[in-house]
C-alpha cells in the first residue's frame, strides 16, 4: 500500500474535490479554498514522485515549498481582488458579477 | 523658232494672269482691271496671229509628219513620275493648235471688250472677268495639251468655268439650275471620256495622242475607246442625247453665251474629235456620223418654233455642232475644222448681236419702268432695223454666212460638209442615205428659222410700240466687236487671195489642208478626199437650192405674212410645232425616266440605310445585347448574389447568435467549459497516442 | 534630336496635359488651357515640319529584306518577357499621315477656341487623342500599335458624349462600342500572329520577315485566312467599309466641329493605314485572293455613300456620307495592288495613299466650313425636314443666297466642294484618277461602276451649293456674318494644300512612292 499509485489517487481525489469546489460554489472565498485544494493536490503529487522516482535529488520537495509560498501569495492577491469586488458590487457572490455577459 | 515657243507659253498663261489679278483686285479698281484684262487678251490675240503667220510660213509644222513632229515635242513638264507610270504636261504645237489659239484669244478679247459695256454696273463685275480669264486659260489648255490626261484636266476646268459663268446671276433659281444641269450633264460625258482614257492607257501604256495613234491594238478595243472618248465630246459639244444643257445655259450673260456656248467650249468637243480622229475606227466613225446628223436635224426642228432669241441661237449652235461632228464622222476632216472656225466667228457675232438687241430692249424697258415683257422674246420685237442699223447689218451678214450663202465663209465650210456627206453615201450606200438627208434637210431648216428670226426682229412693224420707241443703237464697246466679227464672216477672209466666192482655196486651205492626217484607222483618207472633190459640185448646187427654199418659206410666212399651203391651220403642222416648241419633250423624258426615279432611289437608299439597316438591324444587336445582359444580371443578382453569397452571410449571422448565449458573464460556466475542453483533449490525445 | 523626335511627337501632347493639370490645380483661367494646348500642338507642328525637311523617303520599312533600324526609328525593349518593344519609326506611308495629324490638330485647337464648358477636360482629352493618333501612325510594334489604338477611343467617347449635339450620348456609346468590337478582332489577330508566326514577337519588321512561315489550321480554316479576316474586320469598321459604316453618320453629326474634323480627317485613315501597314505586308497571299472582294466593297462604298448623301437634308450628314464615298476610292486603289500591270498597281496604290491624305485635308475643310455655318445660324438643314419642330418651315429651304452675305466663305466652300467632287486642278482629282487608273487595270467592269461615283458625288455637292448659296435669301440667311480672320487662318493652310497639290502633286508622291513600292513588291511576290 505504500506505492506511488495510492499517493496519486489521493492527489487526484483532492484535485477533483478542489475542482468541483471551484466550479460549483458561489462564494468567491470558497472558490479560493477550492484553488488551495488544487494547489495542495499538485503538492502531494510532486512529493510522491520525488519519493518514488527521484534518487539523490530533492527537486520535488523544493517544488513543493515553492508552491506553498506561491499559494500564499496568490491567496493574498485573490483576497485583495475579492475585497475590491465586494466594494464594487456589494456581495462576494460570483453570480452577481456579470457585466461581461455577452 | 524659240520665240514662237515663248509666245505660245505667254498666250497660254496670260488669261491665267488675268484670272489671278481679277481675284485679288479691290472693288474700287474693278473697271480699270476690266480694261487690263481686255488688254491682256488683246495682247494674246496679237501674239497668236504672229504665231499663225510664222506657222503659215513654215511648212514643216504638220500634224501628220511624224518624223519632224517627234522633234517638236519641245515642252514636256514632268508632273507625276512613278517608276512605271509617267504623266507630263506637254504642248502640241501644230497648225491646228495655232489656229484654234487665235480663234479662242480673238473671240475672248472681243467678248471682254463687249462685256465692259454689257456688264457695266453688275455687282460682281470683276468676278465676271476673273471667270472669263479662267475659262480662256482652260480652253487654251485643251487646245495645247498633247496628252489625253491633261486634256481631261482642262476639259473639266472648262466645264467648271462654264458652271460659274452660267450661274453668274445666281439669285435667279433658273440660273442655278441651269449651271448644275450643265455641269452634271458634262460630267456624264466626262465619265465616258475618262473610261476611254483609262482603256487606252491600259492598252497602249501612254496618254499622248501620238503615242496612241501609232500603237497597235485590237480593233474592238479601239472602237470602244474611241466611242467612249467621243462621249466626252457628246457631252461638251451638246450632241443628242446630252444636248439638254445648252439651251438652259442661255441663263448666263449673253457674252458668255457667245464665248463659251458658241465659239469655244462647245467647239472643244469637235476639237478633241479632230485630235483623236486618227485612231477612230470605222465602226466608231459610223456612229459618230449618225449622232452628228441626228443632232443637226433634231435641233433644227426645235429651233423653228422657239420664241426666245437666245434659245433659237442655242439650238442653232447645237445643230451646227451636229454638222461638225457629222463631218468628222464622214471623214471630211478639213471641212469640220473649217466649219469650226467659221462657225465660231459668225455664231459669236450672232450672239453678240442678240445681246445688243436684248440690252437695247432692256434699257428701253427701264426707261418705261415696265419690266413685264421679256426682253428676249422675239414676239416683243419687230422693225428694229431702222433703230439699230449696225446690229442689223452684222446680224444679217452672220445669218447669211450661217445659211451658207455664197460670198460668205459659212458657205465654203458648209458646202464641204454637204459634199462629205454625199460622198459618204456614195461610198457606203444603203441606209447611210439618211446622213446626207438629215444634213441637207437641216440646212433648209436653218435658213428657215434664221430668216424667221431676222424678219420677226428687224423687219415689219413693232409689236410693242412703247418699247420700240425708246430703243437705240448700242455703244461702241458693243458694236465694234460686231463689226469685226461680221467682217470675218466674209468668204474672202479665208480665201485670200482668191476672190472667187465658190472656191474655197486660198491661204487657209493651203495652210491647213496638210493638217489632215492620212494614217488613220478609219477611213482611207485619199479615197475620202477624192470623193469629196467629186461630190463638190452637186453639193454646192444642193446646198444653195435648199438654203434658198428655206429663205423663201420664211420670206413668205414672216415677211409677206402669207400663209402658203394653209399650213398654219393644218393639224399635223400644229402638233409638230408644239412638239418642236417643247423640245421633243426630251428634258421631260430625262426628268421622268432618269432623274426622278434616281432621286427617289437615293431617298429609299437613305431610308434603308438609316431606318432599316442601322436603326433596326445594327441597333437590334444592341437591343439583344441589352436583353442578354438583363438576363445575366438577373441570374447574377438573384442566384449568385442573393442566394449563395448572402446565404453564407446569413448562415454566419445565425450561428453567431446561437453561440452568443454561451457568453453569459458567469465565471464558473467559463471554467466549466475550460475543464470540459481539457478533458476532451486528454481523451483525444489518449486515443491518438 | 534624331532619335528622340518621334517620341517627342507622340508624347508632347501628354506633356501638355500634365502642364494643364498643373495649371488646373493652380486654379488658372480657362484661357490658359487653350494656350497650353495651342502651344503643344504648334510645337508638334514645327517638329513635323522639321521632320519633313529631314526625311528621306527612299528608305522603306515594308520591304522584307532587312530589319536594320532606319533613320528616326527608336527600338527599345519594353516588356521583355513577351518580347514587346517600344519601336517607333516613320516611312513614306506614315509620313503624310503624321503631317496631316499634326496640321489638323493645330487647326482644330484653333477652331475649338470658343468652347466654354469644361475647358480643361476638353483640351486635355484632345491632347490625349493626339498622343493616341501619333502613336498609331508611328509605332512599328504591333502591341504598341494596339495600345495607342485603344488610347484613341476613350477620349473620343467623352468628347462626343459631353460636347456634342442633341443625341450625343447615343452617338458616343455607339461609336465606342462599335469600334471596340472591331478592336477585339484586332486583338485576336494580333495574338494569333504572335503565336503562329513562330517567332513570338510583336515587332512588325520581324513579323514581316517571318510572314511566309505563318502556317497552321484552326477549325478547318487556314490560320492565315482567319487572321486576315480578324484584322480586316477590325480595320474595316474604322474605314468604314459597308456594311460596318452606320456609326459614322451618327458620330459625325453629333460630334462638335473639331471632333468631326479629327474623326473624318485622321481616324478614318487609320483603318486603311492599318490594312496597308499590317495586313498587306504580313499576309500577301490573302490580299491577292481578297482583292476582288475589296474592289467590290470599294465600289459599294462609293455608290452607297454617294446615293445616301444625295438624300440627306442635314448638311453635316451629307458631308459624312461623302466621306464614306471617298474612302471607297481608297479601297479601289488598294485593290489594285493585285494588278499584273506595273503601272496599274503603282498608280492604284499611290493613288490610295494620296487619297488618304487629300481626303483628310478636303474633308477637314468641309467640316470646318459646315461648323462655321452652324455657329452662325444654329442649324444645318439644307431643306427643313417634314417633321421639323416648327411646322411652317417644314419642307422649305434652310438657307439661300448665302453667297451674297458671305462671299469669302462661299469661295472657300466652292473650292472645298469642287475638290470633294474631284475637279482637276484640285488635289482630290489626282488621287481619284490614279485609283481609277490602277483599278481599271484589273477590274474593268467594277471600275466602270465606280466611275458613276464621279457623277453622283457631283450631284449632291452641286445641289447643296445651289440650295444654300444661290437663289434668294432665306429666313436664316438674314443674320449671317462674314467669316472672321481666325477662321480664315484656319482654312487657308487647307486651301493652299488642296490647290498646291492639285496643281503639282509631285512632293506628296515623292514621299509616298518608295514605301508604297515596298508594299507592292511584298504583295506581288505572292502573286
Amino acid at each position: 500500500m505504500n506505492t506511488l499509485e495510492s499517493y496519486m489517487i489521493v492527489a487526484s481525489a483532492v484535485f477533483c474535490l478542489g475542482l468541483y469546489n471551484v466550479m460549483t460554489r458561489r462564494n468567491a472565498v470558497a472558490i479560493l479554498m477550492g484553488i488551495e485544494l488544487i494547489l495542495n493536490a499538485a503538492n502531494i503529487n510532486f512529493i510522491a514522485f520525488n519519493r518514488f522516482n527521484g534518487t539523490g535529488v530533492l527537486d520535488g520537495h523544493v517544488m513543493s515549498v515553492f508552491i506553498i509560498a506561491l499559494a500564499a501569495a496568490e491567496a493574498a492577491v485573490a483576497l485583495a481582488i475579492i475585497i475590491n469586488l465586494y466594494r464594487n458590487i456589494g456581495s462576494v457572490d460570483v453570480d452577481e458579477a456579470r457585466s461581461l455577459r455577452g | 523658232m524659240e520665240y514662237i515657243l515663248v509666245y505660245i507659253c505667254t498666250i497660254f498663261l496670260l488669261p491665267l494672269l488675268s484670272f489671278l489679278l481679277q481675284l485679288i483686285a479691290p472693288r474700287s479698281l474693278s473697271s480699270a482691271m476690266a480694261y487690263l484684262s481686255t488688254a491682256l487678251l488683246c495682247l494674246s490675240s496679237i501674239l497668236s496671229s504672229i504665231c499663225l503667220y510664222a506657222f503659215y510660213n513654215d511648212s514643216s509644222w504638220t500634224f501628220a509628219d511624224w518624223g519632224i513632229y517627234s522633234a517638236l515635242k519641245l515642252i514636256e513638264i514632268p508632273w507625276v513620275t512613278l517608276p512605271d507610270f509617267h504623266i507630263g504636261f506637254g504642248m502640241n504645237f501644230d497648225k491646228l493648235a495655232v489656229v484654234m489659239l487665235l480663234v479662242v484669244s480673238l473671240i475672248s478679247f472681243l467678248v471682254h471688250l463687249y462685256s465692259i459695256d454689257y456688264m457695266r454696273g453688275d455687282k460682281r463685275f470683276s468676278r465676271y472677268f476673273a471667270y472669263l480669264g479662267l475659262f480662256t486659260f482652260s480652253m487654251n489648255g485643251i487646245v495645247l495639251s498633247n496628252n489625253l490626261f491633261f486634256t481631261f484636266i482642262f476639259w473639266e476646268l472648262v466645264g467648271f468655268s462654264s458652271f460659274l459663268l452660267i450661274g453668274f446671276w445666281y439669285e435667279k433659281k433658273s440660273a442655278g439650275n441651269a449651271a448644275n444641269k450643265a455641269f452634271l450633264v458634262n460630267r456624264v460625258g466626262d465619265i465616258g471620256m475618262f473610261l476611254g482614257i483609262m482603256l487606252l492607257f491600259m492598252s497602249t501604256g501612254t496618254f499622248s495622242f501620238n503615242g496612241i495613234q501609232y500603237a497597235d491594238i485590237d480593233n474592238g478595243i479601239m472602237t470602244i475607246a474611241g466611242l467612249l472618248i467621243f462621249m466626252g465630246a457628246v457631252g461638251k459639244s451638246a450632241q443628242v442625247p446630252l444636248h439638254i444643257w445648252l439651251p438652259d445655259a442661255m441663263e448666263g450673260p449673253t457674252p458668255v453665251s457667245a464665248l463659251i456656248h458658241a465659239a469655244t467650249m462647245v467647239a472643244a468637243g469637235v476639237y478633241l474629235s479632230l485630235r483623236i480622229f486618227p485612231f477612230l475606227t470605222l465602226e466608231a466613225l459610223h456612229v459618230i456620223a449618225l449622232i452628228g446628223a441626228t443632232t443637226a436635224i433634231v435641233a433644227s426642228f426645235i429651233a423653228t418654233s422657239q420664241y426666245d432669241i437666245k434659245k433659237i441661237l442655242a439650238y442653232s449652235t447645237v445643230s451646227q455642232l451636229g454638222y461638225m461632228v457629222c463631218s468628222i464622222g464622214v471623214g471630211a476632216y478639213f471641212a469640220a475644222f473649217f466649219h469650226l472656225i467659221t462657225h465660231a466667228m459668225f455664231k459669236a457675232c450672232l450672239f453678240l448681236c442678240s445681246g445688243s438687241v436684248i440690252q437695247a430692249m432692256h434699257h428701253s424697258q427701264e426707261k418705261l419702268h415696265d419690266h413685264s415683257k421679256d426682253p428676249q422674246d422675239i414676239r416683243n420685237m419687230g422693225g428694229l432695223r431702222s433703230k439699230m442699223p449696225i446690229t442689223f447689218f452684222a446680224m444679217l451678214i452672220s445669218t447669211l454666212s450661217l445659211c451658207g450663202v455664197p460670198l460668205f465663209s459659212g458657205f465654203l465650210s458648209k458646202d464641204s460638209i454637204v459634199a462629205g456627206a454625199i460622198s459618204y453615201y456614195n461610198s457606203f450606200h444603203g441606209l447611210t442615205f439618211i446622213i446626207p438627208l438629215f444634213i441637207i434637210l437641216s440646212a433648209a431648216l436653218t435658213a428657215f428659222y434664221m430668216f424667221r428670226l431676222i424678219f420677226l426682229v428687224f423687219f415689219g412693224e413693232s409689236r410693242e410700240i412703247s418699247i420700240y420707241s425708246h430703243i437705240k443703237e448700242s455703244s461702241y464697246y458693243i458694236t465694234a466687236p460686231l463689226i469685226l466679227l461680221s467682217l470675218l464672216s466674209f468668204a474672202f477672209i479665208f480665201t485670200f487671195p482668191s476672190f472667187n466666192p465658190l472656191d474655197s482655196h486660198g491661204w487657209f486651205y493651203s495652210m491647213l489642208s496638210t493638217v489632215t492626217p492620212f494614217q488613220t484607222l478609219g477611213y482611207d483618207m485619199y479615197k475620202v478626199e477624192s470623193g469629196i472633190h467629186h461630190a463638190h459640185t452637186s453639193a454646192m448646187i444642193i446646198s444653195i437650192t435648199v438654203a434658198f427654199i428655206g429663205f423663201l418659206l420664211a420670206y413668205f410666212k414672216y415677211y409677206l405674212k402669207r400663209d402658203i399651203l394653209s399650213l398654219s391651220t393644218n393639224g399635223i403642222y400644229i402638233k409638230s410645232k408644239n412638239l418642236f416648241r417643247n423640245k421633243f419633250y426630251i428634258d421631260e423624258a430625262y426628268e421622268y425616266f432618269i432623274i426622278s426615279p434616281f432621286l427617289r432611289l437615293s431617298k429609299i437608299a437613305s431610308i434603308i440605310d438609316w431606318n432599316y439597316y442601322d436603326q433596326r438591324f445594327i441597333d437590334s444587336w444592341g437591343w439583344i445585347t441589352i436583353k442578354l445582359s438583363k438576363i445575366s444580371s438577373a441570374l447574377d443578382y438573384h442566384l449568385l448574389d442573393q442566394f449563395i453569397v448572402d446565404g453564407l452571410a446569413r448562415l454566419a449571422n445565425r450561428s453567431g447568435k446561437e453561440l452568443q448565449s454561451s457568453q453569459n458573464g458567469v465565471l464558473q460556466s467559463y471554467l466549466f467549459s475550460g475543464v470540459l475542453g481539457l478533458i476532451i483533449l486528454l481523451i483525444i490525445i489518449q486515443q491518438l497516442g | 534630336m534624331e532619335t528622340s523626335i518621334l517620341s517627342l511627337l507622340i508624347f508632347l501632347p501628354l506633356l501638355g496635359v500634365v502642364g494643364m493639370f498643373i495649371a488646373y490645380t493652380l486654379k488658372q483661367d480657362d484661357i490658359i488651357f487653350k494656350y497650353i494646348a495651342l502651344l503643344a500642338t504648334s510645337v508638334q507642328l514645327l517638329l513635323t515640319v522639321w521632320l519633313y525637311f529631314n526625311f528621306d523617303p527612299s528608305v522603306a520599312l515594308s520591304s522584307n529584306i532587312s530589319i536594320n533600324p532606319v533613320k528616326f526609328s527608336v527600338q527599345v525593349p519594353w516588356i521583355e518577357s513577351f518580347n514587346i518593344q517600344y519601336f517607333v519609326g516613320i516611312d513614306g506611308l506614315s509620313a503624310p499621315l503624321v503631317f496631316l495629324t499634326s496640321l489638323l490638330m493645330f487647326i482644330c485647337i484653333l477652331a475649338s477656341w470658343n468652347i466654354s464648358k469644361h475647358v480643361f477636360a476638353y483640351f486635355a482629352l484632345f491632347l490625349l487623342l493626339d498622343t493616341g493618333m501619333m502613336g498609331v501612325f508611328l509605332s512599328l510594334d504591333f502591341f504598341l500599335f494596339y495600345i495607342f489604338w485603344e488610347v484613341m477611343l476613350l477620349p473620343m467617347y467623352f468628347l462626343i458624349g459631353i460636347w456634342g449635339g442633341p443625341e450625343r450620348k447615343y452617338a458616343a456609346i455607339k461609336f465606342f462600342l462599335y469600334t471596340l468590337f472591331g478592336s477585339v478582332f484586332l486583338l485576336l489577330g494580333m495574338i494569333s500572329l504572335y503565336y503562329y508566326s513562330g517567332i513570338e514577337s510583336f515587332n512588325l519588321i520581324a513579323l514581316i520577315s517571318a510572314a511566309p512561315s505563318i502556317s497552321g489550321e484552326l477549325w478547318g480554316f487556314q490560320v492565315k485566312y482567319l487572321i486576315w479576316i480578324a484584322l480586316f474586320i477590325g480595320f474595316a469598321i474604322k474605314v468604314p467599309i459597308f456594311p460596318f459604316h452606320t456609326w459614322l453618320p451618327l458620330a459625325h453629326v453629333e460630334a462638335p466641329t473639331s471632333i468631326s474634323v479629327i474623326l473624318a480627317g485622321v481616324l478614318l485613315k487609320m483603318g486603311t493605314y492599318g490594312l496597308l501597314r499590317i495586313s498587306y505586308p504580313l499576309l500577301p497571299g490573302e490580299v491577292v485572293a481578297f482583292a476582288y472582294t475589296l474592289a467590290i466593297l470599294g465600289v459599294i462604298n462609293i455608290i452607297w455613300g454617294a446615293t445616301n448623301a444625295i438624300a440627306q437634308k442635314d448638311l453635316k450628314k451629307m458631308v459624312a456620307y461623302s466621306s464614306i464615298s471617298h474612302m471607297g476610292y481608297v479601297l479601289l486603289g488598294m485593290a489594285a495592288v493585285a494588278s499584273t500591270s506595273a503601272a496599274g498597281s503603282q498608280a492604284g496604290m499611290n493613288g490610295a495613299v494620296m487619297q488618304m491624305f487629300n481626303h483628310g485635308v478636303i474633308t477637314a475643310m468641309l467640316f470646318l466650313l459646315v461648323g462655321m455655318l452652324y455657329d452662325r445660324a444654329h442649324h444645318r438643314w439644307i431643306v427643313f425636314p417634314e417633321d421639323y419642330e416648327k411646322p411652317e418651315l417644314a419642307g422649305k429651304l434652310g438657307f439661300g443666297g448665302v453667297s451674297n452675305k458671305m462671299p469669302i466663305y462661299s469661295g472657300f466652300v466652292m473650292v472645298a466642294f469642287f475638290a470633294g467632287l474631284g475637279l482637276p486642278g484640285l488635289s482630290g482629282f489626282i488621287s481619284e484618277a490614279f485609283c481609277f487608273i490602277g483599278r481599271f487595270s484589273i477590274f474593268k467592269f467594277l471600275t466602270v461602276l465606280g466611275t458613276l461615283g464621279i457623277l453622283l458625288n457631283a450631284v449632291y455637292f452641286l445641289r447643296a451649293y445651289q440650295r444654300i448659296f444661290w437663289g434668294e435669301e432665306g429666313a436664316s440667311t438674314q443674320g449671317l456674318s462674314e467669316i472672321s480672320i481666325r477662321e480664315i487662318v484656319i482654312l487657308s493652310p487647307l486651301l493652299l494644300l488642296v490647290v498646291a497639290l492639285g496643281v503639282y502633286p509631285a512632293p506628296l508622291i515623292d514621299i509616298i512612292q518608295p514605301a508604297v513600292q515596298g508594299i507592292i513588291d511584298t504583295v506581288q511576290s505572292a502573286l
